[in-house]
């Protein structure tokens, strides 16, 4: 019995590591499109469009760093489309990302098409813990470099949202789009920006999907996930260090049925699928309309208004 | 489009200047979807073209597999059905200003209820019975549903956008937890379902004509709510609240039971769209409930201006466009993802359109400056 709850723990660790990767980038760039002032529900297109294209390109070219780069590409022409739509009067930034999430969707299925049966070469992982001999610690703590990646970006945009000037145009304009425009700051340009990098790195996570884990391109591969960071966002009020952590929180749950999987408890699979869904649902819930929970949120946000 | 009509300034208006003045004035909220319809056409045109393909062959399946022949009318109203009743569940919600995009999950949860209430009562009840019982409970639960996203956003202050989009998610599991377990007709081996409700009790069209139910019911549904939002004090003061939530609060309207009675009415409207794919379609709740509906749904209200009648045309609309996809797919080669990014094109145009309201001196001719 232990042996078996220390599989499933191994198997969840190194779960929670895989799975929160993408949930990692994707509230990633959510959070500085936010900050901003704008929402973008449409990265759950942006996640799908950027696995296909990693995995077009990491096929056609044989590297699946450049598939990761045109991922990025990707992602950013299609923040880039969000916010130029929005920087159009009267036009609504929560129906244009889902617009988008249409939109991305179909891109990708379209092209998709053809890279669902080969096999394109997929990214490397690092092994952490070969030294410890034992087959499922290894497994589990054979990490991708974009873990880390993101882990220092997570941390170099919180310092930099707080100590750099371009952090604070950023902050500026989400909170207070006539404070900007007073210091000279072109709103509608700040904007577009923080959404196309925003997209970039959705694109990026959705690469990380693709090339590996689950490593492969398929119509299925994305449910939720580029949604769920958009909750994850809030959850993590806005700051990007605390987004890691809730993106690690995120895939543990999304690890736990795979991970009983492993020790062949297929009982209740689907259930244990929904638990990232429940789980963000819940922490809406419970975040939902306590004053502290604001705190951080920017002020031209429509999403919370 | 430019301005045409110069009127004196100080003329007092006649009657039919009023008229023709207020005609023109409504005539953009048809001109300006029409238009983005017509340039999105154009932009897909140019995709096709940058592939090689030809636009014309394209349009021409279209039509042909959409509109050309009565059997390809059958089809497509038989997709029209469950879209005017999902588009209904984004429109009223959308008069009170919440944007509810789970659709999907109470339409997979709606046609789950029915079939799975409808097991016990096979060869009981009769019939009409049994398919009366199936709609309720495929309304309550769809109210049920969406009706709990419009809660949490009242108590909670949950977005309903999201909330209802996992949800979407959540009714998705569900039904294959239980349609792949406890509620699996051991009969069904390769593609899980529930006990199917038997021939005998599908319905068909309606005695004496081609019209098929679901459809006659999502226009009637329409009608019905058009009809509730525009002529009554429920719809008056939904769309005040969703004009300003403050100023309807400060009226004492009660915006809570407002918001969750609007969200649940769009609940059923999805969960009747699951009955009817469950009593006409597929007899059985399976996996091919999740086929997209409520998602094709959220185009057609937001190309209807969320208004109710407009729903009902809109979705021929689409429903057309899906129906002609396997033309398509098959003569052109064209992967079947084409119907959906052809949906991506014409949402981003439109929601770009909106910034032409109020922009095109034509249709203010009557401003009197």
């Amino acid at each position: 019995m232990s042996a078996e709850l220390l599989t499933v723990l191994f198997a969840m660790i190194g779960g929670a590591i895989r799975v929160s990767t993408p949930f990692l980038f994707v509230s990633l760039g959510e959070c500085l499109t936010e900050k901003a002032g704008r929402i973008n529900l449409g990265l759950e297109g942006t996640l799908v469009l950027g696995a296909m294209v990693a995995y077009m390109t990491s096929y056609e070219t044989g590297s699946p760093w450049a598939g990761v780069a045109a991922a990025a590409a990707a992602g950013f022409l299609l923040g880039g489309l969000h916010g130029a739509l929005c920087s159009l009067p009267k036009v609504n930034d929560v129906a244009v990302g889902i617009a988008l999430m249409t939109f991305g969707t179909g891109v990708a299925f379209f092209f998709g098409k053809p890279y669902i049966q080969p096999a394109a070469p997929r990214l490397p992982g690092i092994p952490l813990a070969d030294w410890t001999g034992s087959p499922a610690l290894a497994d589990a703590l054979k990490v991708n470099p974009l873990f880390f990646v993101g882990i220092v970006l997570a941390f170099a945009m919180a310092w930099a949202f707080r100590n750099t000037r371009v952090g604070l145009v950023v902050r500026t304009t989400g909170d207070s789009a006539p404070a900007a425009r007073a210091m000279g700051i072109s709103v509608d340009g700040v904007r577009l920006l923080a959404t196309a990098a925003g997209g970039a790195l959705a694109g990026i996570g959705g690469s990380f999907l693709s090339l590996y884990y689950p490593g492969s391109w398929n119509e299925a591969l994305s449910s939720g996930q580029g949604l769920m960071a958009v909750a994850l966002v809030i959850f993590a009020r806005w700051d990007p260090v605390r987004c890691f952590v809730a993106a690690l929180l995120f895939g543990a749950a999304g690890a736990i049925g795979p991970a009983l999987q492993s020790i062949n408890i297929t009982q209740g699979y689907y259930f244990f699928n929904a638990a990232p869904y429940i789980l963000t649902l819940l922490i809406m819930v419970s975040s939902g309309r306590v004053r502290h929970a604001q705190h951080g949120m920017p002020g031209e946000l429509s999403v919370s208004k | 489009m430019t301005a045409t009509a110069e009127r004196p300034a100080a003329a007092a208006p006649s009657a039919a200047d009023d008229l023709s003045d207020r005609l023109r004035r409504a005539s953009e909220y048809f001109a300006i979807p029409l238009l983005a319809l017509v340039v999105s056409a154009l932009l897909f045109s140019a995709f096709l073209l940058a592939l090689g393909r030809s636009p014309v062959e394209f349009f021409d399946l279209m039509w042909r597999g959409g509109f050309g022949s009565a059997f390809s009318w059958q089809n497509t109203l038989q997709r029209a059905a469950p879209l005017v009743l999902t588009a209904l569940c984004v429109a009223i919600p959308a008069r009170i200003g919440l944007v509810i995009i789970g659709g999907e999950g109470a339409l997979v949860l709606g046609g789950f209820a029915a079939a799975v209430i409808a097991v016990p009562l096979l060869g009981v009840a009769p019939a009409p019975v049994l398919l009366a019982i199936m709609a309720l409970a495929a309304m309550a639960m769809g109210a049920l549903w969406i009706g709990l996203a419009g809660a949490l956003r009242h108590s909670r202050g949950v977005n309903e956008t999201i909330s209802s989009l996992l949800l979407t998610y959540i009714a998705i599991a569900v039904m294959y937890f239980f349609v792949e377990g406890a509620l699996r007709d051991p009969r069904s081996l390769n593609k899980p379902a529930t006990v199917p409700i038997g021939a005998e009790n599908m319905l068909g069209t309606i005695p004496g004509t081609d019209i098929h139910w679901g459809l006659a019911t999502g226009a009637a549904a329409a009608v019905l709510l058009q009809v509730l939002m525009s002529r009554t004090t429920f719809g008056f003061a939904a769309r005040i609240t969703g004009g300003n939530p403050r100023a309807a609060r400060a009226q004492g309207l009660p915006v809570g039971t407002l918001t969750i009675a609007c969200a649940m009415i769009a609940g059923a409207c999805a969960g009747l769209a699951g009955f009817f794919e469950v009593a006409t379609v597929h007899g059985s709740a399976n996996g091919s409930l999740v086929a997209g509906y409520g998602f094709t749904g959220i185009l057609v209200s937001f190309l209807a201006r969320h208004t109710p009648l407009a729903v009902i045309p809109v979705a021929v609309l689409f429903g057309g466009i899906a129906a002609a996809g396997g033309l398509v797919q098959r003569r052109m080669g064209l992967p079947d993802a084409t119907v959906l990014l052809l949906q991506g094109f014409i949402f981003v145009v439109l929601l770009a359109s909106e910034t032409l309201y109020g922009r095109l001196a034509w249709f203010r001719g009557g401003d009197r400056a």
